[in-house]
């Protein structure tokens, strides 16, 4: 390498006229540089990389944390929600049925009257259908207390007539019961109420517990991103510091920093929502491929119907979203932050941090 | 607060003109060069950039003033994962100017300063003397008005110092004031330029 002549005593600047052109060093390159050799026409540049390392530990940590966070976030957001409707299930189709109940008694022809209960209920605006409960349907119900091959004349067991009714528009019930006393006496109607009350408050504090746990787990979900995104911009910080100092402005700043999360962030939570989506899908089609199977009929009875709906991808999507912007907004407050805090070193001697060294 | 550093001193550092700033090591060289380059706030006294008052000027506008000094730290403070060329165009991508207007400018100074065979290189396998020059001319970038170097040949061989120095002579030639902050008396005795002198937190100026 041919070293350029070492100046002797040279008397810089006042003498010498500077050039007013923008690039002047150009024409003084060749003489200043002779090791280079002859000018190339063109030097190849590689495709200027981003301002931020693509990936590096902390960006991959982050991308997995997001991810766990995601999947476990999405998780809960499809059990509350599968939680709410077996629960509006439950309530529903107990709601959806009222139940006449006539005792037998000494000279009641329990046909006639069984008929006429069904008629009576269904003069009342708001019921729709009723069915009579024939005498195998009742043996069926009685199966499990009494065994097979029961013979119901042998028994006085009370018959039902079951009378569906608009759930939006329920009859009197007050009204029935009093008509129905007048005109079958042995008649008792059973409008669920209590069952229906006790199942309201089972499912709603079915759905509160799991909008405990949606809480929880979101809360835990916000604070374990926050505290990731800050601990790998922990590992920027001289790249904020050299961007600061060639005269970045903070928002050029936050900005490359929010590009780079956002990418971390969309790629970590999108692979979380999906694999639980996923899972929520493959749970209902294994569950409708094996309905009416002893092992589909166990978990249908435990956890209802695997299915999350349109609503539950919709929340699952939005969670995505959410986990991306908080990601996004955590890594440019904490940029600006930074950046506040290098400035804040300048009117504070002691504090040497981050300025180069004596 | 801190020890007192600096106390006492009126300067100025005129266009085009070209100085070393020395004294010993703790001398209080670093924190004259940050206070020049505003990341460093003085406790009292008054500081006047390019016409106007440093305490005048909100934080906002202080990215615009420091575009217009350029600064060579000790420790280069180049990035890692960036390459030469991209380390040294850094500051004209942070003013969002296009790759394709400054491409051949960069290009050319990494020649100047003798780096035209590294372009696409990153620190990592730079030496030493090519990651001052790297430094140096991410400073140079964007033709600032003042050059503040703290120790630019504290880490390399006489000879490659004397390298660097006649860049910064060339620098100043083409119109940019520098001042080297160095306690290298042999470099300093190359150039019949002002010296600062800093002891103990004063500063005699020798023109």
């Amino acid at each position: 390498m041919n070293e350029p002549r070492p100046p002797t005593k040279t008397k810089p600047a006042k003498t010498e006229k500077a050039p007013a052109g923008a690039t002047a060093w150009q024409e003084k390159s060749a003489e200043a540089a002779p090791d280079q050799g002859p000018r190339r026409a063109a030097m190849r540049v590689r495709p200027t990389a981003p301002i931020l390392p693509p990936s590096n530990i902390q960006g991959n940590a982050l991308m997995v944390v997001i991810a766990i966070m995601a999947f476990l976030a999405c998780l809960t957001l499809g059990g509350v929600s599968m939680v709410r409707a077996t629960a509006a299930g439950w309530q529903s189709e107990i709601s959806r049925e009222i139940t006449i109940q006539i005792k037998p008694d000494e000279g009641l022809d329990m046909d006639a009257a069984l008929k006429k209960a069904r008629d009576v209920a269904l003069t009342f605006v708001g019921t729709r259908d009723g069915t009579i409960m024939d005498d195998s349907a009742t043996a069926r119900l009685l199966e499990p207390w009494l065994g097979t091959g029961l013979d119901l004349a042998d028994l006085p067991v009370p018959r039902l007539v079951i009378i569906t009714i608009d759930e939006q528009n329920p009859p009197d019930f007050a009204a029935m019961r009093d008509l129905l006393k007048t005109e079958v006496p042995q008649a008792f109607l059973d409008d669920h109420r209590t069952w229906v009350d006790r199942l309201v408050s089972m499912a709603r504090t079915t759905v509160l517990i799991g909008m405990g746990v949606l809480i929880l787990v979101f809360t835990a979900m916000i604070l374990t991103v926050v505290f990731a995104t800050r601990g790998a911009l922990s590992g920027n910080r001289h790249i904020i510091e050299v961007l600061h100092f060639v005269g970045a402005e903070s928002g050029f700043v936050a900005r490359e920093f929010q590009k780079h999360f956002l990418k971390i962030s969309i790629k970590g939570s999108a692979a979380g929502g999906a694999l639980a989506a996923l899972l929520f899908a493959a749970a209902n089609l294994w569950q409708s491929n094996s309905r009416a199977t002893p092992q589909s009929e166990q978990a249908t009875a435990l956890f209802g119907s695997f299915t999350i709906g349109f609503g539950g991808y919709l929340g699952i999507f939005a969670t995505i979203l959410v986990i991306a912007l908080l990601t996004t907004l955590t890594a440019r407050l904490t940029v600006m932050k930074t950046i506040d805090e290098i400035d804040l070193i300048r009117s504070d001697p002691a504090r040497a941090d981050g300025a180069p060294k004596s | 607060m801190g020890p007192e550093i600096l106390r006492d001193m009126t300067f100025d550092i005129p266009k085009r003109s070209f100085q070393f700033l020395t004294g010993p090591s703790g001398a209080g060289k670093t924190t004259l060069l940050r206070l020049l380059f505003t990341s460093l706030y003085p406790t009292r006294g008054i500081i006047r950039m390019f016409g106007r008052e440093l305490s005048q000027i909100p934080r906002s506008e202080l990215p615009m003033l420091r575009r217009r000094i350029g600064i060579v730290y000790q420790d280069f403070r180049l990035l890692d994962h960036l390459t030469t060329y991209e380390n040294v165009a850094l500051p004209l991508r942070v003013r969002g100017k296009d790759e394709a207007s400054y491409r051949n400018d960069v290009i050319e100074l990494l020649k100047w300063v003798g780096l035209g065979e590294r372009i696409n290189v990153l620190p990592a396998v730079l030496s030493g003397g090519e990651k001052q020059r790297a430094a140096i001319a991410r400073a140079l970038m964007d033709r600032p008005e003042i050059l503040l170097a703290d120790e630019p040949t504290g880490n390399v061989d006489p000879p490659m110092a004397r390298r660097l120095l006649s860049l910064f002579l060339e620098l100043n030639r083409l119109g940019t004031a520098v001042v080297i902050a160095t306690h290298d008396l042999a470099l300093m005795d190359q150039v019949d330029a002002r010296r600062m002198i800093l002891t103990e937190g004063r500063l005699d100026i020798y023109e």
